[in-house]
């Protein structure tokens, strides 16, 4: 269970929000959305903790991530705005080296399985710069699928660059895993149809219902 | 935990050999510095034999400058970083394995390379082992003290030179042991005790230095 607690965000002399309070049940989805420049990647980045808030806390299971560190990072999948893929390495490796980080161990056939369903079928060994944006934000997302077992996601546009078929691949994966009993936080911009037991919409320029 | 560790640096050596015109510049730079002081100083046997532990320090000391800018900033870059801070297991334990993997690139050659590069000083055949083991004990610590400096100037325009002068500073300890450890041996003195305050030096280095780059790595991907 992930808890925000009076969180209050500033970039430089600008404050992006405050007093930000929800708690992210198993199975829930919380939609973050808002205009360019409202915070949603800083909010994002400091639920992972990447990003210290200026004031209030972020809690796993009740007690401060900052104090959690790893215990908190084993359970956490983060898909950045960047992909973090490196250009000399093939997609699998890739895809390898970001499981490895998240503490998954997977074998070269479940990679090349991620790879095939979300449609990488024949480019596994091609090197990260061959392949178009579209495609490495698809390697980027693969690694979502082998990551199943880390119950939560926070995914910042995960639409961005995908084409229709990935968009809807990428949904009912989403959805599988809320099904599955797993946390999703996510930014978007785009209409999302998320089979979600449960979703939540936190808009950054009105504030939370 | 250990697979973890295994990945990553297996994935460093694996980008380093996919970049190894990076590595071929640090090594050659080397080498190009080192001979350019015999062809500078000219052919006296005494002079060359007098400055060789120096110079080779010297030129070990400003290749590992240059190839530790490149530690940390295509990761920070790409977004690589941000998930080894967000990894499954400490960053302090990442950044040893990270700054192994890097040591074994930029910092391995040179040992190996540098009783070769003493013949142009005719440094006594004698001494060869103790500059290897001197830059063996000496170079991972140049490396760790270097990775500090390249973690603080993350992302800052003009990095390069600001590391410089961050880090050259205290590589001084180093230097000095590591270039008397040899002249010492040459003065029949014996380098037991530079090389043993070497190794000591390596030893605080290696446990305190990846908590410091940790630490600062966390303060630039804020």
């Amino acid at each position: 269970m992930l808890e925000a607690h009076e969180i209050e965000i500033t970039r430089g002399d600008r404050r992006l929000f405050g007093n930000l309070n929800f708690t992210l049940n198993l199975g829930t989805l919380l939609l973050v959305t808002g205009s360019n420049g409202s915070g949603k990647t800083s909010l994002l980045r400091a639920l992972c903790g990447l990003l210290l808030p200026t004031a209030g806390e972020v809690r796993w299971q009740g007690v401060n991530i900052r104090t959690l560190r790893e215990e908190f990072w084993k359970h956490l999948v983060y898909v950045g705005h960047n992909n973090a893929l490196k250009n000399e390495l093939s997609a699998m490796e890739n895809l390898g080296v970001l499981c490895a980080l998240s503490g998954v161990r997977t074998s070269a056939g479940q990679q090349r399985q991620a790879l095939a369903h979300f449609g990488l079928a024949g480019r596994e060994r091609l090197p990260a710069k061959a392949l178009s944006q579209g495609q490495r934000r698809r390697t980027a997302l693969a690694r979502l699928s082998l990551c199943g077992s880390l119950p939560l996601w926070v995914l910042d546009e995960p639409f961005a660059a995908l084409d229709s078929a990935a968009v809807s691949y990428m949904q009912s994966a989403v959805g599988g895993h809320l099904a599955n009993g797993g946390m999703v936080v996510m930014t978007t911009h785009q209409e999302v149809r998320i089979p979600a037991p449960a979703m939540a919409e936190l808009d950054l320029d009105q504030g939370y219902h | 935990m250990v697979a973890l560790l295994r990945a990553v640096i297996r994935r460093d050596l694996l980008l380093a050999w996919r970049r190894r015109t990076d590595i071929a510049t640090v090594v050659l730079f080397f080498i190009i510095v080192v001979s350019l002081f015999p062809l500078g100083v000219g052919p006296e046997p005494n002079l060359l034999r007098t400055i060789a532990p120096g110079i080779i320090w010297v030129a070990a000391l400003l290749a590992c400058m240059l190839s530790l800018q490149q530690m940390f900033a295509s990761d920070h870059n790409d977004g690589a970083l941000d998930q080894m801070l967000l990894a499954a297991a400490p960053l302090g334990l990442i950044v040893i394995a990270r700054a192994f993997a890097h040591w074994l690139m930029s910092g391995l050659p040179l040992v190996i390379l540098a009783p070769l590069l003493a013949i142009q000083f005719d440094l006594a055949p004698e001494l060869s082992p103790v500059l290897t083991l001197s830059l063996l004990l000496g170079t991972p610590i140049l490396t760790l003290i270097g990775a500090i400096g390249a973690a603080l100037t993350l992302g800052l325009r003009g990095g390069g030179m600001l590391l410089a002068l961050l880090v050259l500073p205290l590589y001084v300890p180093v230097l000095i042991l590591g270039a008397g450890a040899v002249d010492a041996a040459a003065a029949g003195l014996g380098a037991d005790a530079h090389l043993l305050l070497l190794a000591a030096q390596l030893v605080v280095t290696a446990t305190f230095a990846p908590w410091a780059i940790a630490a600062a790595l966390r303060i630039s991907a804020e």
